[in-house]
């Protein structure tokens, strides 16, 4: 056993262990390195490092009972538990928990999809089940709903939505933990709760009222660690009838600025998928003289960026807009869409996309016809997994930054070039510069991308990133814009950066989780909530 | 570091320290198709549109097929230790996502075997 969680002894871990095994079978307790390898972050830039975060331990329950056994046999010794429902987050940390020697509790098998309901609209899951597996039931069972799904579809509905991760259909349904409707949930005591009508014994409208009576605790559960997730409700989108796409250009730089407030009408009025933005002219990359432009420090003039885009006969932004629902409502959002940018923006074209009837056949799946260069990836847009999109993991992985920031047009040219001036000391890829476009994933809210990869055998190129990693927090929370989730190693720092009223906010938590959680043994440190036990450490912790 | 030791691993491996040592029933390839289809497809499926087929090839450029249900050249102990060690950006697998005997019957799958070929067709 290399790694135990600290202040815990040999002798209480292998005595917790031995009880764990009794209560679900010794077949589901891993403790050797070869079984517990697969639990290490295969992306982590401190790979074998000191700093790299290990588990002591994995146990797979069953069901609830088991899982209250596994809470309660931790809370006699102190140990800390961290909780995965596919353990698929790579990009921010894996399956690794926040505090080495912790015991994952790996909820993989506990994988029933327990209602799919297209009458009124919503799923309910356990931990277990996969984005393929809530794919595969839908349809075994003819269900008339899309699921909404990340990219590499081997995640999970519950492991996803708490780390609040995105998809890529409308607004309201690529928010992950948005659209959550229901939690059941083991306390850090080993009691069950149920949030909103779940509460209510005999209520049937549990995915249908997320809120029930008085406060609502379900956001504690995401990126927290007040318990242990075992079921949860979805909100799901009818399957619509048709599905229409259109591209509209812009010439000039300054034109993305009523581009972006266009785009935000018609995405907030519920008319538009997934918007995809972009530059055409990052096809310019490639060459040193645009190159040094695009990433010129202090940033290209519009002048300059709009003579070059002229000079290319390329315009400078674009947007790609999907439009989904019967045939002729969709023919009419594309019209409305098209007539309100063309007729406000000089210069702006409009191109008709695809449409065809839903489901798509694999051609349109794989978005090869269209009459234009397309950026969107159709299997998220038609909320059909796969795990195409790994096709973009470079090296061994990477880790991820992904700032939000306005949904307006100036917020984007200052990010490109605060973030390019920023980064440019570290020998990486462009990732922030003048045809750097937002991405419209959360409801509500840019992103923009960092995401630095990861060389198993080059530890200076890691170092590299890490540095870089942490001074990309660090500027963009000195220009408001944070972090929406990270990995175990960043963490702290991130928090650290949610400061408002000197902390309040991580207090008013601390003080929950001491009184939820007094031995402190659910995720410790997840989402920068130390509890008290370890909470002396967090400035060891934050920069070590 | 972790290349080399798996390259170190599959040198020493011989048939006899196959991935089937406790006693179980005997790896059955039909089954192990099955294991593929959930598992590997996503990735290792025919076409470039697969990320790990599309990796092979630029990898084997033409020496090897990048399919691995293609492959005569893999064994069970080979199967069990990519699946179970990963290898550059593909993550290993737990044995919460493919149990021991279900990885046998992967490896009983991939490997050359004159009938399951066939069948593989
Ligand atoms: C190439 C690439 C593309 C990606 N694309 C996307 C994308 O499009 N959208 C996106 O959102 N992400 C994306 N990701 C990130 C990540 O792969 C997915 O978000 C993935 O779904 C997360 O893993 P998971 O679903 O297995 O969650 P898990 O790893 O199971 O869970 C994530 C975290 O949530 C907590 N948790 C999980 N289950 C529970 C529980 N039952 N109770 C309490 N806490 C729990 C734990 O802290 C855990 O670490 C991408 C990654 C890569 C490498």
């Amino acid at each position: 056993m290399a790694v135990l969680p600290p202040g815990v002894s040999a002798a209480d871990f292998a005595a917790a262990l031995s009880q764990m095994a009794t209560a679900l079978g010794a077949d589901w307790v891993f403790s050797s390195d070869d079984d517990l390898g697969p639990y290490r972050d295969s992306f982590s830039p401190v790979w074998d490092t000191a700093r790299e975060r290990r588990a002591g331990a994995a146990v797979a329950p069953a069901d609830v009972a088991q899982v209250q056994s596994v809470v309660r046999i931790a809370a006699r010794y102190g140990i800390p538990l961290f909780p995965i429902s596919t353990g698929k987050n790579f990009g921010y940390g894996g399956p690794s928990p926040n505090v080495n020697g912790s015991i994952v509790v790996d909820l993989k098998r506990m994988d029933r999809v327990i209602e799919v309901n297209d009458q009124r609209h919503f799923a309910l899951v356990e931990p277990g089940v996969s984005y393929f597996d809530l794919y595969r039931a839908v349809q075994e069972r003819g269900a008339k709903v899309w699921i909404d799904c990340p990219d590499p579809g081997w995640g999970s509905p519950v492991g996803n939505a708490l780390e609040r991760g995105v998809g890529y259909t409308m607004g309201h349904f690529r928010d992950h933990f948005g659209a959550h409707c229901g939690i059941e949930a083991v306390l850090p005591n080993g009691e069950v709760v149920r949030t909103g009508m779940g509460a209510l014994p005999g209520s049937q409208s549990w995915q249908e009222y997320k809120y029930g009576f008085g406060p609502d605790p379900a956001g504690l559960f995401a990126q927290g660690n007040f318990g242990i997730v075992t079921k949860m409700g979805f909100r799901l989108m009818p399957a619509p009838e048709h599905y229409r796409s259109g591209l509209i250009t812009v010439p000039r730089r300054r034109d993305f600025v009523a581009l972006v407030d266009h785009v935000n009408y018609l995405s907030d009025s519920f008319m538009v998928g997934e918007a995809v933005y972009g530059s055409p002219l990052a096809s310019l990359m490639g060459r040193p003289d645009f190159l040094a432009l695009a990433t010129k420090p202090g940033g290209a003039s519009d002048t300059d960026l709009d003579a070059a885009a002229s000079a290319a006969g390329l315009p400078s932004w674009q947007v790609e807009l999907q439009f989904y629902g019967p045939e002729a409502a969709t023919a009419a959002q594309w019209a409305y869409a098209r007539d309100r940018i063309c007729s406000a923006i000089p210069g702006a074209k409009a191109v008709a996309g695809e449409h065809f009837s839903l489901p798509p056949t694999p051609d349109q799946l794989a978005n090869t016809t269209q009459p234009y260069h397309s950026l969107i990836r159709r299997n998220g847009a038609m909320g059909v997994p796969s795990l195409g999109i790994w096709k973009i993991v470079r090296d061994n992985g990477h880790v991820g930054f992904f700032p939000v920031l306005p949904r307006s047009g100036e917020a984007c040219f200052d990010m490109q070039r605060v973030m390019c001036d920023a980064l440019r000391e570290f020998p990486l890829p462009p990732f922030f510069s003048a045809v750097t476009a937002p991405l419209y994933w959360h409801t509500f809210a840019f992103q923009m991308v960092f995401a630095p990869s990861v060389k198993r055998d080059d530890p200076a190129h890691n170092a590299m990133v890490d540095r870089a990693m942490r001074k990309a927090v660090e500027v963009a929370a000195k220009h408001g814009w944070g972090d929406y989730r990270a990995a175990p190693i960043y963490q702290d720092a991130v928090a650290d950066t949610y400061s408002f009223g000197d902390h309040a906010l991580r207090r008013m938590l601390e003080s929950m989780k001491d009184a939820i959680d007094p031995q402190g043994i659910i995720a410790p440190g997840r989402g920068g909530i130390w509890p008290r036990r370890y909470r002396e450490s967090r400035d060891g912790r934050t920069s070590a | 570091m972790r290349v080399l030791t798996l390259i170190a691993a599959l040198a020493m491996a011989t048939p006899a320290t196959a991935a089937t040592e406790r006693p179980a029933p005997r790896p059955d390839p039909a089954k192990g198709a099955a294991v593929f289809a959930k598992w590997c497809a996503p990735c290792h499926a025919p076409g470039m549109r697969h990320p790990g087929t599309a990796a092979l090839a630029a990898k084997y450029n033409g020496q090897l097929p990048p399919e691995l249900e293609r492959r005569s050249d893999l064994t069970p102990d080979m199967v069990a230790l990519y699946v179970r060690a990963g290898i550059s950006l593909m993550a290993p697998f737990r044995k919460t996502e493919i149990s021991d005997p279900q990885l046998a019957d992967l490896g009983a799958y991939l490997s050359p075997r004159p009938h399951a070929k066939g069948a593989r067709k």
